[in-house]
């Protein structure tokens, strides 16, 4: 494997996804989108334009979130990167998954790992954002059926299921009074 | 470009299915039977649609391996040979060895150019891994912004968003979220849309550039660093480290605003604007760059020369926005026509001036 990876200029990229280290040989040229795909065949990350304007390949990457046909595979050696597949644990859904789902947040749900990831950064830094903050920060992510309005409608009904969780779990363990 | 394509193919459907009705079943029933025949025989590649296209594509695209996609081609740059540089001199010395090479920063404009196969250089020195390259740092006298300080940095610095506003307002209108956490103002700068908004700013807010080459490093203004339609003062084997914004004086405010169809496209003009006020709401000075209308962002150097010295109301900034347009060559693309443009010009001047206006 090696040789061959010599001969055509491959590249070993590792990285952290979802947790788990991840090992594969990537031609320079090579996008992550692709590599994620069709090498790690973590599938779940979409490719909706190849061109950088749909969002649909959408990732955590390094705590940010950026569309990963714009990034080389190359570049993501030694990489922290979350995908849509690593929101849930187990079978508990992520809440942001959770409230898309009740709230009919998706209908052909090509667009949906793209918007979870977005939805998720937006919160990560705006846990309680208005409507128009919701709006601009699912710009860079075309969706063809909803409309948006259930869309933004989710992640607003996450921002508040994602406020509880933290309320419940600061709570449960109090946190030492300094004295 | 995609349009272009497709109209013909849209025609010939278009076509087929105004002649089906009127056509009878029996000039179409050869072909109907044939249809799943060929598409059969080209499934087991004993026919080939032309043998060109193949030569043309398949050496240097990738395909997909898997799926219903497994006979399409990927969206892939063309070949090259990927260095990570890990400090500024390893990436200098890179520049000078290898053979058209390009510096990869945020990547946001570049790996889409080469994905369309518009730029193919042979070799890539990915500089995002140097260190200390990303920070907005006090200077005396001027507010130094490394070259690799992404967008989303410059939107929420609390520096630039109180004193150097048009920055803020003008990194906050580049492309989207996704977009505005990787792509940087250096690259921003050297990639040098003549459509992109941190040029035209930075146009305004008078910036100057630190460039690095092997014997040492020069400052550059401005108004020379920008040469042409994607092309800087950087040469080949020199990298941009950072970017100086002059201390503006004090009563100043600066605003950026883009006129665009969609969030997240490029301008269709973009002005950016800084005033300096002396007593008495009298124009001491003022910077307006123009995004968008010339093959470089340029300053619209005659509202400026009417506004200087003249007391700011609206009868006075609408006079100088009139002669906004003079020395701009806008384009005539799909998002507006020239006319459009030069139109334009005047309606974001009068705006941008006001705005900044009120920040004073």
């Amino acid at each position: 494997m090696a040789l061959q990876a010599l001969k055509t200029g491959m590249l070993q990229v590792t990285c952290k996804i979802n947790g788990k280290e991840y090992t594969g040989m990537a031609e320079p040229r090579t996008l992550l989108v692709h590599f994620l795909r069709d090498d790690l065949n973590l599938t779940g990350t979409h490719i909706g334009c190849d061109t950088g304007h749909c969002g649909a390949c959408t990732i955590m990457f390094n705590g940010k979130a950026l569309k990963s046909c714009m990034l080389l595979a190359v570049q993501a050696q030694g990489a922290e990167i979350l995908t849509v597949e690593g929101l849930a644990q187990g079978d508990k859904l992520h809440p942001i998954q959770e409230a898309f789902w009740e709230n009919h947040g998706l209908q052909c749900g090509y667009c949906t790992p793209g918007m979870l990831i977005a939805g998720l950064f937006l919160l990560q830094r705006n846990p309680d954002p208005t409507e128009e903050e919701i709006r601009r920060g699912i710009e860079g992510n075309l969706c063809r059926c909803t409309g948006y309005v259930n869309i933004v409608k989710s992640i607003k009904a996450a921002a508040k299921k994602m406020q509880e969780l933290k309320a419940q779990s600061s709570q449960a363990t109090p946190t030492p009074k300094s004295q | 470009m995609f349009e272009q394509t497709l109209r013909p193919i849209l025609k010939t459907k278009a076509c087929f299915w105004e002649n089906f009705t009127s056509v009878s079943i029996e000039f179409i029933l050869p072909g109907l039977v044939f249809l799943p025949f060929s598409l059969y025989l080209l499934r087991q590649s004993r026919l080939t649609v032309s043998p060109y296209l193949k030569e043309f594509e398949a050496p240097d695209t990738l395909k997909y391996s898997q799926g219903i996609f497994s006979d399409s081609y990927k969206l892939t740059p063309k070949k090259f040979d990927y260095y990570a540089a890990t400090s500024l001199d390893e990436a200098l010395s890179l520049l000078q060895e290898k053979e058209d090479a390009k510096i990869l920063a945020g990547g946001q404009s570049l790996l889409a150019l080469m994905k369309l196969r518009l730029a193919a250089p042979q070799a890539l020195i990915d500089i995002t891994k140097i260190e200390d390259l990303s920070y907005v740092r006090e200077e005396r006298g001027y507010l130094a912004i490394g070259a690799l300080t992404i967008h989303d940095l410059i939107e929420h610095n609390e520096t630039i968003r109180k004193r150097f506003t048009l920055l803020a307002d003008a990194a906050s209108k580049i492309g989207d979220q996704q977009i505005r956490n990787r792509g940087t103002i250096g690259g921003s700068a050297c990639h040098a849309d003549p459509a992109a908004d941190l040029p035209t700013a930075l146009l305004a807010a008078n910036a100057q550039f630190v460039i690095r080459g092997h014997s040492g490093q020069r400052v550059v203004p401005a108004e020379e660093f920008f040469v042409d339609t994607f092309t800087t003062a950087v040469q080949p084997n020199e990298v941009l480290t950072e970017i100086r914004i002059p201390e503006f004086p004090p009563k100043t405010g600066s605003g950026y605003i883009k006129h665009s169809r969609r969030e997240g496209d490029f301008a269709i003009v973009g002005v950016g604007a800084v005033v300096t006020l002396a007593d008495g709401n009298i124009c001491k000075d003022v910077r307006i760059g123009l995004g968008s209308v010339a093959a470089t962002p340029i300053r619209a150097k005659a509202a400026e020369d009417y506004l200087r010295g003249k007391p700011l109301d609206d009868k006075t900034i609408i006079e100088a926005a009139e002669r906004g347009p003079q020395g701009a060559d806008p384009p005539s693309d799909m998002h507006g026509s020239r006319e459009y443009r030069l139109e334009m010009i005047k309606v974001f001047i009068k705006r941008t001036v006001k705005l900044a206006l009120t920040r004073v």
